[in-house]
């Protein structure tokens, strides 16, 4: 096969190469451990056919090659670790994604939607002047894709000729990879850009689950009135083994931190269950949530838009409802 | 210093979008428009940065219809100097809108390009970091604090754990989140003042770039509704009924 690809190369049979898929993963991970995201973008990589390169870049990450090479429809992964790449720096990794690019001639570039993928995979689709296409929830074939526009309001089914289709996939939209795979491991390497400096980084450290990774979320809105009421959460959330999100509005009013926001601008969530505690349910939150599993919402309005779209309703004071719920949880 | 700032005309924020029958788009005839929220936050971080005199003029750029002018307004009576509308009526995607700025920064020769992270209709979140691409840039996206010491940059930027800090020379591009700041409303007198600032006019062909896609929208339909669930009484109920369905 490797030696049919080549040959259609040399002979620049672009119609026969075109048949044969080959997609670039870009894995996420923190250089000591893989996002489970990055599965999530191997199942969406998979539907697409073809084989799957799976590229590691970072530095010292040698557990997260390991491990990525366990993810199952994984061929090769492709390890870059050096300094330049320890804090994934958008001008750093589209270098090597364009010269692996170059190497490889894929036909399809993919990462699961994160803050980094997100900065770095536009970067490598102008240059390769193609378009890119973000946050794809569903491939329909390897050319056509949906993608949700206006908060989620609509779903645009989209066709790309590009030689070269770029783009996000939502983590919620596909089921994580298995991890029995055996994938060979190939070393590449890169040159340093330096257009930017990292300085320094400020991460909110909790021992709850990742909030886009939990099967529960408990998430808290404007109504909580501060954020010493948001331990009230943390107790509800830490006896259900849950992560802890919030709304524009809580986050805005300083009762969590940024990294905390739900939404069309924020993380995209779909647990198995999402309690929607003090949050009226604007368009742009619903945008981040709408697609959980259960939802219960807990409102003391009762015309709150939350209930529009919520499994279970309960209309009550916060106050009254969490501090009970996390009692009758203990029993 | 000189800023160049995007501005998009989009849907405004709150209205609840419909979905054309035909599939062909959203409705946006007689539905409310408004500048981008994120572009807003764009256009007052320049002028912010003008009041501190780092910046010496701030151009305001927009790609649409006659009335991405309207767009254009709102950003001269926010403080910016003059107006640049690149007249297009189709919807272009975000590779054909960053070399059309890159065609305008090439004229301009900004210091920084300050555009917002995405659009809140076609929620890309591509533009900054293709126009920071093209102009082989660094690009500084999700910025929620900008320094500027001279030609160092130091931006806080906003990523999935929390917040990292970078440095960079300018120029380069940001991209605005929404902690960045807080924009100002415009004031009857700058509204009037406004519309003295001057617009220039050009479009993709003066600017010499095409804006020809490879992407097509097949259809545009309705997400699937969530049937709403009932309303329990209390709090013993709620939980009977995640007992029920085997959630706790």
């Amino acid at each position: 096969m490797q030696g049919l690809v080549r040959a259609v190369r040399r002979f620049g049979c672009t119609n026969i190469q075109r048949r044969f898929a080959s997609t670039l993963v870009i894995a996420e991970h923190n250089n000591s451990a893989l996002n489970a995201i990055t599965r999530s973008a191997v199942t969406a990589a998979s539907k697409l056919g073809g084989d799957i390169d799976l590229l590691v870049a970072g530095n010292n990450c040698d557990k997260v090659v390991e491990e990525a090479a366990k993810i199952s429809g994984v061929k090769r992964v492709l390890k870059a670790s050096a300094p330049h790449l320890e804090r994934r720096l958008a001008e750093e990794l589209e270098a090597l994604i364009l010269q692996t690019h170059n190497a490889n001639k894929y036909t399809h570039i993919l990462a699961a939607s994160s803050a980094c993928t997100k900065s770095v995979l536009p970067r490598v689709a102008a240059k390769l002047d193609v378009n890119q296409i973000s946050e794809v929830i569903a491939i329909e074939s390897e050319d056509t894709f949906v993608r949700p526009i206006y908060a989620g309001n609509a779903l645009a089914t989209v066709q790309s000729s590009d030689t070269v289709k770029v783009m996000t996939t939502r983590a919620t939209s596909f089921d994580k990879a298995e991890m029995s795979g055996s994938a060979s491991i190939e070393e590449i390497s890169s040159a340093a850009v330096g257009l930017t400096e990292w300085k320094s980084e400020e991460l909110s450290k909790s021992d709850r689950p990742e909030l886009t990774a939990a099967n529960v979320i408990v998430a808290g809105g404007r109504g909580l009135k501060s954020s010493e009421n948001f331990q009230m959460l943390y107790k509800f959330a830490d006896k259900m083994g849950a992560a802890v999100g919030a709304s524009r509005a809580a986050v805005d009013a300083g009762y969590m931190p940024n990294d905390a926001q739900i939404g069309q601008t924020g993380k995209v969530v779909a647990p198995d269950l999402y309690f929607a505690i003090g949050i009226s349910g604007a368009i742009q939150h619903l945008a981040g949530m709408k697609d959980s599993k259960t939802i219960v919402a807990i409102n003391k309005d009762p015309d709150a838009p939350i209930f529009q779209v919520s499994d279970v309703g309960l209309v009550d004071d916060l106050f009254n409802v969490v501090p009970t719920m996390t009692e009758e949880i203990k029993k | 210093m000189r800023a160049l700032v995007g501005v998009k005309r989009v849907i405004d924020y709150a209205v609840k979008v419909r979905v054309k029958g035909d599939g062909s788009g959203v409705e946006t005839a007689g539905v409310k428009m408004s500048m981008n929220p994120f572009c807003e936050i764009a256009v007052e971080e320049a002028v912010r940065l003008k009041e501190k005199g780092i910046i010496k003029e701030i151009i305001a750029v927009s790609i649409g219809p006659a009335q991405a002018q309207e767009t254009i307004r709102t950003a001269l009576a926010m403080g910016a100097d003059r107006g640049m509308h690149v007249k297009h009526d189709d919807i272009l995607q975000p590779l054909a809108i960053a070399k059309l700025l890159k065609a305008v920064a090439e004229k301009e020769k900004p210091d920084m390009i300050l555009l917002g992270k995405q659009a809140i209709d076609d929620d890309c979140n591509q533009t900054g970091q293709m126009l920071a691409s093209l102009m082989g840039w660094p690009q500084a996206t999700f910025a929620s604090k900008v320094d500027l010491a001279g030609k160092d940059m130091t931006v806080v930027r906003e990523i999935d754990g929390g917040l990292e800090t970078l440095g960079m020379k300018l120029p380069a591009v940001i991209t605005t989140d929404l902690r960045l700041n807080e924009p100002r409303y415009a004031t009857l007198p700058n509204i009037m003042k406004a519309k003295k600032k001057q617009i220039d006019a050009t479009d993709p062909a003066q600017l010499g770039v095409d804006v020809s896609s490879k992407l097509q929208t097949l259809k545009v339909v309705e997400p699937p509704t969530r049937q709403a669930g009932g309303i329990v009484a209390n709090v013993q109920e709620l939980m009977a009924k995640l007992k029920e369905k085997s959630l706790i």
